[in-house]
C-alpha cells in the first residue's frame, strides 16, 4: 500500500503542475480560440528567471514575484504582437504562430541563460514528510497547494467578479460582448497576463523538485495541451480534472508498469478518451448550425 | 494553347531539379537540394491533407519514423533488399493511418491536433525505447541502396551528393505529378468540396469520412518515403526522424509556402531547410531566427509565401 | 401516385425544448410541397432531420418504400434526396464550376489509385461530370461565370449555384430552404420557373420558403408550422383562408402577405 500511496503523492504533484499548464491554455483558449503553444515557455521563464534574481541577490520570495510579473509582461507582448495582428487566421496559421513564439522564447532563453540546468532552493527544506509509510516533499505541498489555490482564485474571479464575467462573455460570443460595451482587446491582455503569470507560478513552484533548463516548455506545453484537450478545451474544471489524471497515469504507468512508457500510457488514454468522447470528458457538445 | 497549371508546375520542377545543379559552388550543395526534396515529398502529402482536406495533423513525423526504420530493420532482419524495405514501410504507414485514422479523424481542429499528436508520440517513444531493435536514441545504421554502384556499372559515375540529389529529385517529380493529378479528379474535388462544407459535402454524396481517411493514407504514404530517403541517403537514423519538432517543421514548411499550391509547399521545404544552412554560422541564433520568420510570415503572408510573392510580381506586371 | 417521401410524427428537442413534434405530411413525384410558418416555428429543423443532418428525436421519414431515418447525408444522396441550405453552404475557394461538378460526386467517382495517376478512365469520368455541369450552369444562367471563384458571386447567383449543383444529383426528391430568399423581383422569378420546371419533370419538391406570393403561386400542397408543430395542411386556398394560419401569422409581414395573395 505505501507503494501506491508513493505513487499518488507524485502523480499528483506532476498532475497539479500539467494543470496549471492546462489552466493556462484554457484561459486564452476561451478569450481568443487560440491554443497558445507557448504555455510550456512561460513555466520555463517563471522559473529560470527566478533562478536569475535569486542568484543576483534577491530573497526568493521577491525574485519569484519578478519572475512572475516579467513573465506576464511577455505574455502581454506575445499577444500584442503575434496574436492580436493575425486575428482570425485558420487553426494551422494559429499553430504555427504559438509554436514559432515557443520556438522563438526557446531560442531567446538559451541565448541569455545558457544551456545549463538550473534551480533554486525549496520554499520549506528539504527533509521528505512521512504519511502512511509514503514520503513527500514538502514543495511538492506547495505544487498542490498552489494548483488549488489558482483553480479557486479563477473561480471566484470567473464567476463573482465583473471583469471575470467580462471574460467569459467575451468567450460565449465576442461580437455580443462587444456590442455589450465589453472591451475585448482588454479581456485578451487580461487572459494573456493571467495565462503567463500562472505558468511562471507553475514554474516557480516546481523547479525546486524538477529543475529548468532553457528547453523544459515544449514538453510541458505538450503535456498540458493534452491535459487540457482530454478534460474538454475550454473548461476550467475539465483542465484541473485532466492535469490531474494525467499526472497519475503517468506516474502509476512509470510505478507499475514501464518508466520508460509513461507518456505512451497518457497519449493512449486521450486517443480512447478522444475516440469515445470527440469533445473530451467534460466538453460540450456542438451541433452544426445550417 | 495556354499551360494548365498542372503542366506548368511540373514543367517548373523539372527544370530547377535539372538546371540547379549548374549553379552549385560545390558538391556540398547536392546534399542540400538532397535534403530539400526529401522534405519537399513530406510536405506534398501535408499539402494533399492539410490544403485539399482542410485536415491537420501533428504527428506526421511518426509515418516518417516509420518509413525510416522500415529501411534500417527490414533488410536485416527480414533480408529485404532496401528498395522493397521502402515499399514495406510505406505500406505500414499506410495501414497504420487507415486503421487509426478512421476514429481519429472524425475530430476538428485542435481535437484531431492532440490526437495526431498522441500518434506521432506514440511512434517516437516506440523507436527511442526498443533499445534492443532500434539502438534507441543512439540510431541505427541504414544499409546502402545500391543504386549507384549499378549505375557505375552501368556507365554512369555519380558522386554520393549527386546521385541522392537527382533521385530525390525524380522522387519528388513522381510525387508531384500524383499531387497534381489528384486535385483535378474526382477524388480531389471532394476533397477540397469537404474542406469548403461538409454538410455540403455530405448532401452531394460524398462520404466525408472515408474521403478524409483516404487523404490522411496517401499523406501518410507521402511521408514514410520521405522517411525511407532520408534514412537511405544518410545511411543512418535516429528516432528524430519521428520527432513532435519534425511534424512541426512539415506542417510549417507546407503552410509557410502556401499549403493551396504543391509549388508553394515545395518553396516553403526549401526555405526551411535553407534556413539552418544559411544561419550555421549564427548558430546560436537559429532558434531565434527561426521563431521569428515562422510568426513574421504567418502573420504578414497569411497566404503563404509563394502565393504572397506571386501577388507582388503580378501586381507590378499590371 | 404513392408517395415518394413520408414524413410520420416527426420531432425533436433541443435542451428539453421541443422545436418540432409530431410533424407528417407525404410529397409525391413531380410535386411541389412548401412547408411554411412563422420565423424559428421549426422549419430548417425540420429539414435538417429530413435531409439526415440531425437525428430526429421521434417519428421515421419514409423515402421510396425504405425507412430512411436518421440515415447519413451521403447516403441519401445515393437514394435520391438532395438540397440546398437556407444560409448558403458553397465551396467558397472552388470555381463555380467546380462547384456544380462536385454535386456529380455520385458519377464521378472512381478507385483513388486511378485518379492518383491520373489514368485515362479517371480522367473520362471527369470529363464527363464536366460536360454535365456546364449544361446546368447554362441552365441557371451562370455559364459565362463558370471559371470564377463562387466566394466572388452575388448572393442571388450563389443560389442558383447551389440549386445546380443539387440538381446535378438528378434527384428523386429536392429539399430547398429559402430558394428565394435575398434574391431581387427577376431573380425571384427565375428560380420559380427554374423549380417547377424542375417538378414537371417528374422530381418531388419540398419547399421552405418565406415569399407567400412565391408559395401560393407554385405549390400544390402546403404545411404550415407553428412553434414545432402542424397546424393546418391543404391546398394554397385553403390555407390561406385557415384562421389557426392567418392567427400564426397575424401582425407579421408574412401573414399581410399570405392575405393579399389570398385575396
Amino acid at each position: 500500500m505505501p507503494e501506491l500511496l508513493q505513487f499518488l503523492f507524485s502523480g499528483v504533484t506532476v498532475g497539479a503542475v500539467y494543470a496549471l499548464v492546462a489552466l493556462g491554455f484554457t484561459i486564452i483558449y476561451n478569450a481568443s480560440d487560440v491554443v497558445n503553444f507557448a504555455q510550456g515557455e512561460f513555466v520555463m521563464l517563471g522559473g529560470m528567471l527566478t533562478f536569475v534574481c535569486h542568484a543576483a541577490g534577491l530573497p526568493l520570495p521577491l525574485a519569484a514575484l519578478i519572475a512572475i510579473a516579467a513573465t506576464s509582461a511577455i505574455g502581454v507582448l506575445m499577444n500584442k504582437l503575434a496574436i492580436e495582428p493575425a486575428r482570425g487566421a485558420p487553426v494551422v496559421s494559429l499553430i504555427i504562430i504559438t509554436i514559432g513564439a515557443s520556438i522563438f522564447i526557446r531560442g531567446g532563453a538559451q541565448l541569455l541563460f545558457g544551456k545549463q540546468i538550473h534551480s533554486f532552493p525549496a520554499f520549506s527544506g528539504d527533509t521528505p514528510l512521512r504519511i502512511g509509510g509514503a514520503t513527500i516533499l514538502p514543495q511538492s505541498l506547495w505544487v498542490i497547494g498552489g494548483a488549488v489555490v489558482v483553480f479557486i482564485g479563477l473561480w471566484l474571479f470567473f464567476t463573482r467578479t465583473l471583469t471575470g464575467r467580462a471574460v467569459l462573455a467575451t468567450s460565449n460570443n465576442r461580437l455580443a460582448a462587444q456590442l455589450v460595451g465589453i472591451n475585448t482587446n482588454f479581456v485578451m491582455t487580461l487572459s494573456f497576463a493571467l495565462s503567463a503569470g500562472i505558468g511562471a507560478l507553475a514554474g516557480v513552484l516546481v523547479t525546486p523538485i524538477t529543475l529548468t533548463s532553457y528547453d523544459v516548455g515544449l514538453a510541458l506545453a505538450l503535456k498540458g495541451f493534452a491535459a487540457a484537450m482530454l478534460g474538454g478545451m475550454g473548461n476550467p474544471k475539465g483542465a484541473l480534472a485532466g492535469g490531474i489524471m494525467l499526472g497519475l497515469l503517468e506516474s502509476l504507468t512509470a510505478g507499475y508498469l514501464s518508466s520508460q512508457y509513461k507518456d505512451a500510457a497518457a497519449f493512449v488514454v486521450i486517443l480512447l478518451v478522444l475516440f469515445f468522447m470527440p469533445q473530451g470528458l467534460f466538453g460540450q457538445k456542438s451541433v452544426d448550425r445550417v | 494553347m495556354r499551360l494548365s497549371a498542372k503542366s506548368a508546375t511540373l514543367l517548373v520542377l523539372i527544370a530547377l531539379v535539372a538546371l540547379s545543379p549548374i549553379l552549385f559552388p560545390s558538391g556540398y550543395y547536392y546534399r542540400v537540394g538532397a535534403l530539400i526534396f526529401v522534405n519537399a515529398i513530406a510536405v506534398t502529402g501535408i499539402v494533399i491533407l492539410t490544403g485539399y482536406a482542410g485536415q491537420i495533423s501533428l504527428g506526421h513525423a511518426g509515418f516518417a519514423g516509420i518509413g525510416a526504420y522500415a529501411c534500417a530493420l527490414a533488410p536485416v532482419h527480414l533480408g529485404l533488399h532496401p528498395s522493397l524495405a521502402l515499399v514495406l514501410g510505406a505500406a505500414i504507414s499506410g495501414v497504420i493511418a487507415f486503421l487509426v485514422g478512421r476514429p481519429i479523424l472524425r475530430l476538428k481542429g485542435y481535437y484531431l491536433g492532440v490526437a495526431t499528436l498522441g500518434l506521432g508520440i506514440l511512434v517516437s517513444m516506440v523507436l527511442n525505447n526498443e533499445r534492443q531493435l532500434t539502438g534507441g536514441p543512439d540510431g541505427m545504421e541504414v544499409p546502402d541502396l545500391g543504386l549507384r554502384g549499378l549505375l557505375k556499372d552501368a556507365g554512369l559515375d555519380l558522386t554520393n551528393g549527386q546521385f541522392w540529389y537527382f533521385f530525390c529529385g525524380l522522387a519528388l517529380i513522381l510525387g508531384a505529378w500524383l499531387a497534381l493529378n489528384l486535385y483535378n479528379s474526382p477524388t480531389g474535388r471532394a476533397l477540397r468540396a469537404l474542406h469548403g462544407s461538409e454538410v455540403a459535402a455530405r448532401t452531394v454524396g460524398i462520404d466525408v469520412a472515408q474521403l478524409k481517411l483516404r487523404a490522411f493514407v496517401i499523406s501518410a504514404v507521402y511521408a514514410s518515403v520521405s522517411g525511407s530517403l532520408l534514412a537511405l541517403q544518410n545511411k543512418f537514423i535516429t528516432p528524430d526522424v519521428a520527432g513532435f519538432m519534425h511534424s512541426i517543421e512539415m506542417v510549417t514548411m507546407a503552410v509557410l509556402g502556401g499549403v493551396g499550391s504543391i509549388l508553394g509547399a515545395i518553396f516553403g521545404a526549401a526555405v526551411l531547410t535553407l534556413l539552418p544552412q544559411v544561419l550555421t554560422v549564427f548558430a546560436e541564433y537559429e532558434q531565434l531566427v527561426l521563431g521569428l520568420v515562422m510568426m513574421l510570415v504567418m502573420i504578414f503572408l497569411p497566404q503563404g509565401l509563394l502565393p504572397s510573392i506571386l501577388r507582388k510580381v503580378r501586381g507590378k506586371g499590371e | 401516385m404513392t408517395a415518394l417521401l413520408s414524413v410520420e410524427g416527426l420531432g425533436i428537442s433541443f435542451g428539453g425544448l421541443k422545436a418540432v413534434n409530431d410533424v407528417s405530411f407525404t410529397v409525391r413525384p413531380g410535386e411541389i410541397v412548401s412547408v411554411i410558418g412563422p420565423n424559428g416555428a421549426g422549419k430548417t429543423t425540420l429539414f435538417n432531420m429530413i435531409s439526415g443532418v440531425y437525428q430526429p428525436g421521434s417519428g421515421r421519414v419514409v423515402l421510396g418504400g425504405e425507412n430512411v431515418t436518421g440515415m447519413a447525408p451521403h447516403l441519401l444522396a445515393r437514394r435520391g434526396m438532395s438540397r440546398t441550405f437556407q444560409n448558403l453552404q458553397i465551396f467558397q475557394s472552388m470555381t463555380v464550376l467546380e462547384n456544380a461538378i462536385s454535386g456529380y460526386h455520385l458519377k464521378e467517382r472512381g478507385p483513388v489509385l486511378a485518379d492518383l495517376f491520373g489514368l485515362p478512365s479517371s480522367r473520362r469520368r471527369a470529363a464527363e461530370a464536366q460536360a454535365g455541369a456546364r449544361e446546368l450552369l447554362a441552365r441557371v444562367g451562370l455559364d459565362r461565370a463558370a471559371e470564377r471563384e463562387a466566394g466572388n458571386l452575388s448572393y442571388g447567383a450563389l443560389k442558383r449555384l447551389e440549386i445546380a449543383r443539387a440538381l446535378a444529383l438528378s434527384p428523386k426528391i429536392l429539399l430547398l430552404d429559402e430558394p428565394a430568399a435575398g434574391c431581387n423581383a427577376v431573380e425571384t422569378e427565375e428560380i420559380d420557373h427554374l423549380i417547377a420546371e424542375v417538378a414537371k419533370s417528374g422530381v418531388a419538391i419540398l419547399l421552405v420558403e418565406h415569399d407567400m406570393k412565391m408559395v401560393m403561386r407554385i405549390s400544390n400542397h402546403i404545411v404550415v408550422l407553428d412553434h414545432g408543430e402542424k397546424i393546418a395542411e391543404g391546398d394554397p386556398a385553403t390555407v390561406s383562408r385557415n384562421p389557426a394560419v392567418i392567427a400564426a401569422y397575424l401582425g407579421t409581414d408574412a401573414g399581410t402577405e399570405a392575405a393579399h395573395a389570398d385575396g
